[in-house]
């Protein structure tokens, strides 16, 4: 991997991107929500809406309508970012496999693809009972000093950490 | 497009282009951290989080901004905070960096973003049953620590980003 901004620069910046954000647009940043809302747009795309006070999913997406809003062209730009940023420094690679999974999972693709695909139902599942995930909670949520976001946060990353040491059979306390 | 939607994607643009700069947006650097090998994420996530809580206490002070604050419920940010924990070592990237990662080319993002639009979905669904007994337990509202302590907001931020630089020197000096 090529060294690329000094992690402290680029975190300042991202700070104070937040609260540039919140003066000129009122938006804080956040994730998970784009996710909903899309869901509910895939949705919708494919059941007939004449339907849809029959579904039981619909007092969820009445909370989060299934439109694009502001977080969900943050969350597009992102993609677009990371785009940038890669092709920019020569870095845009499509690449299926990260190197810590070939070490310890070897180079099927089928195997991380249904991995990813189970984790990735997980972790929504889990970040909209929480209520955000790390941008909202994390991100946004620590920079209002929000008790949701230290309660949340605890659990992300304690979780992650047991998960991922018996992921990667490395023992926690050596 | 309105305004208020081109805003979102340029401020989401110039995010994703911090977070792959600075690595953030990979599964070795994320699985790096949840195995305690390489904090990286910390070192961006906390600095960006000190300049952000004085900038906006700042300006809540000066009656500039409204806060929003996510309510505290108990029940659902431990439980949801854990599953979410869980999926995340397994799945390796986060809601937002997962795009970071699919702009830069890491294509298996892609199969964990489409979980993650099932896992929404599923959410949705099972939502009316989890609503009424798991959603109001130890339900505080929209408070922030000052709140609870019942506290300033600047005394709390000062123990905050006291402790947050005292972590990050402590990572640097364990070389992680």
């Amino acid at each position: 991997m090529k060294k690329g901004m000094n992690p402290y620069i680029a975190g300042i910046f991202s700070g104070l991107l937040l609260v540039v954000s919140v003066y000129v647009t009122g938006h804080f940043f956040g994730a998970s929500t784009s996710y909903v809302r899309t869901a509910g747009m895939l949705k919708e795309s494919v059941a007939p809406i004449v339907e849809k006070s029959h579904h039981i999913d619909v007092l969820y997406y009445d909370k989060y309508i299934p439109i694009i809003d502001w977080q969900w062209m943050f969350v597009t730009g992102v993609v677009i970012g990371g785009f940038i940023a890669a092709t920019l420094f020569g870095e845009f690679k499509l690449v299926a496999l990260p190197r810590r999974w070939i070490k310890r999972f070897g180079t099927s693709i089928r195997k991380r693809a249904i991995i990813a695909f189970i984790g990735g139902i997980i972790a929504m599942f889990g970040a909209r009972m929480a209520g955000g995930c790390p941008s909202g909670h994390g991100l946004s949520g620590l920079s209002q000093l929000s008790l949701s976001g230290f309660i949340s946060l605890s659990g992300f990353f304690g979780a992650g950490v047991i998960v991922a040491h018996i992921i990667y059979k490395k023992r926690l306390f050596s | 497009m309105s305004l208020e939607l081109i805003e979102g994607l340029i401020i989401g643009i110039i995010f994703g282009f911090f977070l792959q700069r600075a690595r953030v947006d990979k599964y070795d650097v994320q699985i790096g951290a949840m195995l305690l090998e390489d904090m990286t994420i910390f070192k961006f996530m906390l600095p960006a989080i000190i300049v952000a809580i004085i900038g906006i206490y700042t300006m809540y002070d000066l009656g500039m901004i409204k806060l929003h604050i996510k309510p505290t419920i108990l029940g659902v940010n431990i439980l949801g905070g854990i599953i979410f924990g869980i999926g995340w070592a397994i799945f390796g990237l986060c809601p937002g960096t997962a795009g970071g990662a699919l702009g830069e080319g890491a294509w298996d993002a892609l199969f964990g973003i489409i979980g993650m639009f099932v896992g929404a979905a599923l959410f949705a669904y099972l939502f009316p049953y989890i609503n009424i007994e798991l959603m109001h337990l130890g339900d505080y509202g929209q408070v922030s620590l000052a709140d609870v302590l019942g506290i300033n907001h600047w005394i709390v931020a000062g123990v905050f980003i006291t402790t947050a630089i005292g972590l990050l020197i402590f990572f640097e000096k364990k070389g992680l």
